[in-house]
């Protein structure tokens, strides 16, 4: 095996054309483990963890793929809420220190906490080779299990997402707080400078899953220019809608149909908070 | 391959390092410091927890040539001397070690949630040490000993 080192984007790149069976490694959260079971035998690994044009994020905004969630939280929690709240839901403080959202979406599992805010956000992936560089709409990015958009010379180098337009809410479900992989999760933005809501489920599809006519529903339902408090039904209708978007299985971590009720009692709520936060927002503005 | 790293302050280096192992291995198994523990191996239970470039992180989650030309500081190399830090007196006074697997992996989080924050409430502790699983004390004595630790800072 090698260890490959580079220390700018541009070698990285060079490297990773000329060896396109070399394994990126940042946080090292999933390979590592690859690694140490016995799982993995890459010919070669390519540590990124020195390029500092992947470490850092401009305004805008574009995140470094290897920026990791700890900063995530930390540095950009007020304009991204959605993104830090699924950061803070990734494993442990130590995970955190380490794991990346460019390592979520390189590993691409239908559990990885991010993707659900990413799809719900409209965020753009930017992947590059020695070709030059792809802005991957993040609805094209997912492509099966554990499969993502990315040609064999390509690395993840950034995220592209607007600061939240409105309020923002994740939630998900696992045993326990911390340490969890997510049975299902769920992931809701509001843009009302466009009458619009984002939705998208985790862990409850082969790909994390857009909920579109959930979205399609509410955003015509929900009262933009006079907000008025929710009616039920409204929050019943979309929270069915989001659970017939999944198509889940059972595995050790929960049944289909667990999946299937989590889903939609998830929705309903993180609507309620959300929509809770709009109108709070618009009283304080009139 | 060989890797330079900063241990504890010291300069050392490993040689024959296999490409694809652990940060955790290395300092175990080449460097002679079996203080880091092994167990998961997959960033579960925090037994393993060194800080890198003053960074709490799971050692078996690091690859070894990651180390290169940083600074790593294991729970070796917390005592000055003779003399423990506070976080490791506090938890022998506190009865917050049994079987002891655990304990430097929570030693070091516990210490670095000290250094970052000066008077922790429970869920601030609970929530540094969330990633360090304790099959023996039920955390009672170990939250008491980050309490007992933070009251003498």
């Amino acid at each position: 095996m090698d260890f490959l080192r580079p220390s700018t984007l541009a070698e990285a790149l060079a490297v990773k054309a000329e060896r396109p069976d070399a394994v990126p490694i940042a946080g090292g959260t999933d390979v590592m483990v690859e690694l140490n079971f016995d799982h993995r035998r890459p010919a070669a690994l390519l540590d990124l963890t020195r390029i500092e044009e992947l470490r850092t994020w401009t305004p805008g905004l574009r995140i470094g793929a290897g920026v990791p969630y700890v900063r995530i939280i930390d540095e950009l929690g007020a304009q991204l809420p959605g993104l830090a709240m699924a950061s803070r839901t990734v494993g442990s403080p130590q995970i955190r220190n380490r794991g990346t959202v460019g390592g979520n979406l390189g590993a691409a599992s239908p559990a990885g906490d991010t993707h659900p805010v990413l799809i719900a956000s409209d965020a753009v992936i930017e992947v590059a080779s020695v070709r030059g560089t792809r802005m991957i709409p993040v609805d094209d990015f997912y492509t099966g299990v554990k499969r993502n958009a990315l040609e064999p010379d390509e690395l993840i180098v950034a995220i592209h997402l607007p600061p939240a337009p409105g309020p923002q809410q994740f939630a998900k479900i696992g045993t326990r707080n911390a340490m969890v992989i997510a049975v299902c999760s769920f992931a809701i933005s509001l843009h009302p400078n466009e009458k619009r809501v984002g939705a998208a489920v985790g862990s409850a599809a082969p790909t994390p899953r857009r909920a579109r006519d959930a979205e399609d529903f509410l955003s015509a339902a929900l009262t933009w220019e006079a907000p008025k408090p929710l009616l039920d039904s409204v929050k019943r209708e979309f929270g069915e809608l989001v659970s017939q978007a999944a198509s889940p299985i059972d595995d050790v971590r929960g049944s289909a149909a667990y999946r299937r009720h989590a889903l939609a009692v998830m929705a309903r709520r993180t609507l309620g908070w959300a929509w809770q936060e709009y109108l709070e927002g618009e009283q304080a503005c009139a | 391959m060989r890797v330079n790293v900063t241990v504890n302050g010291e300069q050392r280096q490993a040689d024959d390092v296999w490409e694809g192992e652990s940060l955790l291995y290395m300092l175990r198994e080449r460097l002679g410091l079996p203080g880091s523990k092994n167990a998961c191996e997959q960033g579960e239970c925090g037994s393993c927890t060194v800080y890198l470039d003053d960074v709490p992180v799971c050692s078996c989650l690091v690859a070894a040539g990651q180390a290169q030309d940083r600074e790593v500081r294991t729970v070796e190399g917390l005592a000055e001397g003779e003399s423990l830090d506070p976080v490791q007196e506090a938890f022998v006074e506190a009865g917050a070690v049994q079987c002891g697997f655990c304990t430097p992996g929570l030693v070091v989080a516990a210490h670095d949630l000290l250094n970052r924050v000066d008077n922790p409430s429970d869920p601030e502790i609970r929530e540094a040490l969330a990633g360090n699983l304790c099959r023996c004390t039920g955390y009672e004595k170990i939250l008491d000993a980050v309490r007992l630790a933070a009251s003498r800072k």
